[in-house]
């Protein structure tokens, strides 16, 4: 058997070191979540409706928020700020700033596909039996949505969770971070430490983003 | 006197510079049933649309009684729950049970009680043969099932007129009979409807009036029993020679 690099892991306080640096992930990410989905829903709905001008403007922002990679909008609210407004956020804060902006730009436009997808026949049955509209909308139209955006939305969930690994970046100590803290600290003792430690973030990771997909697997088949 | 409880006059309906419906106009009288027929493409399920609202329309008008009936008039919500529509693809509520499907307008739109409502539903469902079917989702049902379902969520709504728009086109053959019967049980009770249909000897037995539409233009206008036994014009009578078909058995004797 290869040495795995495994008992690293149960030296001192590492394993507890990196369930807290997962737990500086889940946080950052809850957080992002929290704001973003309600925020997503309320500008997809905007994206959804009639006023172009609030629709092109909603555009722009969706597609400059894909179009930049993660890091480099985290680069810009880290150092680009402290450089050009004097800001000195903190890497967390700036990490929570563009997990929000990123999350409600995606959440938005899973809003937006789940409203626009619900067919025309169903508004014009609502229609035909005498339904106002805002009747249609929150009778027929919603629930439709709904059950179409929750798996999405779950599973938009799982991915802000794993891009969390990139902050460390700028410098937040996070579970990748305090992995790479652990393998240098032993890169004397136990030179491969590598393979037992990110093996340890690999399972830390689907611990955490598991259950979720089970859930949105779940609610997806109920719903069918 | 007869009572006009709908009058189409010089309604014109154009998409874009094509004009699918040229001034028609026609009235209904209450309890009567007028079947449309006509080539695909000729304006049928337009001018059952526009009597509805759900099509704006460019000349013309459609009343009910005497309120007329336009998208964003007054007054539209009320009178379209006095028009019941049924369509081709049955258009039922995915994510409602079949009860729920036909309670949802009563309660909602006209306030009325769960109670009342469910019974009525109900009774209704039975009256179709669906009463063991309440608590299923569409996705369970057939078509044809599917179908009645609709027309119990129109009924349920105490339309004073019903549209039926290609109701049997999407179905399976053996299934078009279960829904064509609920149609001839209603125009039994002596409901009035306006019929979009391509099933010629139902519309010839269920219809008080034929009017037969080619090009955006009422053609011909007749009793049934005229229409299909000796139609006046050339264009019906070529209209209604689409659904003959001569026998090819008669092959020339062999020596």
């Amino acid at each position: 058997m290869p040495d795995l690099g495994l008992e690293v892991l149960f030296k001192g306080q590492n394993m507890v070191r990196l369930l807290g640096g997962l737990g500086v992930a889940l946080k950052i990410s809850l957080i992002a979540v929290g704001v973003s989905i309600p925020l997503g829903i309320l500008l997809g709905i905007l994206m959804a409706g009639k006023n172009r001008v609030v629709k092109a403007i909603l555009r722009v922002y969706l597609e400059i928020i894909r179009i930049m990679p993660q890091l480099v909008l985290l680069f810009i609210f880290f150092f680009g700020t402290t450089r050009i407004f004097g800001w000195d956020l903190s890497g967390e804060l700036a990490a929570i700033i563009v997990f929000i902006l990123w999350g409600t730009a995606e959440m938005s436009d899973l809003v937006r596909g789940a409203l626009i997808s619900i067919p025309k026949h169903q508004y014009e049955s609502g229609e035909a039996l005498g339904l106002s509209g805002r009747q249609i909308y929150f009778f027929i139209v919603v629930p439709q949505a709904v059950r179409q955006l929750i798996p999405l939305s779950i599973n938009l969930v799982t991915r802000m969770i794993k891009t969390t690994s990139l902050i460390l970046m700028i410098g937040v100590v996070e579970v990748l971070k305090v992995a790479q803290q652990i393998i240098e600290a032993n890169r004397m003792v136990s030179p491969n430490a590598a393979f037992g430690v990110y093996l340890a973030v690999l399972v830390l990771y689907f611990i955490a983003c598991w259950p979720i997909s089970m859930l949105a697997g779940y609610l997806e088949k109920k719903w069918r | 006197m007869a009572e006009h409880l709908l009058t189409v006059r010089g309604l014109t309906k154009r998409f874009g510079s094509n004009t699918v419906l040229k001034d028609i106009s026609f009235q209904v009288e209450r309890g009567e049933v007028i079947v449309v027929i006509g080539p695909s493409g000729c304006g049928k399920s337009t001018l059952l649309r526009c009597i509805n609202a759900l099509e704006p329309i460019e000349g013309g008008e459609v009343l009910l009684e005497n309120d007329v009936v336009n998208p964003g008039g007054k007054n539209l919500i009320e009178l379209r729950q006095k028009i019941g529509m049924v369509f081709q693809s049955y258009d039922l509520f995915p994510h409602l049970t079949v009860l729920k499907n036909i309670t949802l307008a009563p309660m909602k739109a006209q306030k009325r009680k769960k109670a009342e409502v469910e019974a009525e539903a109900m009774a209704l469902l039975e009256r179709v043969g669906l009463k063991d079917k309440a608590q299923s989702y569409p996705r369970e049902l057939s078509g044809g099932q599917k179908q009645r379902v609709a027309i119990v969520r129109a009924l349920c709504v105490h339309p004073e007129l019903l549209l039926f728009d290609e109701v049997t086109a999407a179905l399976d053959p053996e299934m078009v009979r279960e829904v064509l019967d609920v149609m001839l049980n209603l125009a039994a009770t002596g409901k009035t409807m306006i019929i979009v249909t391509h099933e010629m000897r139902f519309a010839r037995a269920i219809a008080d009036r034929v009017l037969f539409l080619d090009g955006g233009d009422i053609v011909e206008e007749a009793p049934p029993e005229r229409f299909f036994t000796a139609p006046e014009t050339e264009r019906a009578k070529r209209f209604l020679e689409t659904f003959e078909f001569k026998s090819v058995k008669a092959r020339p004797a062999t020596p």
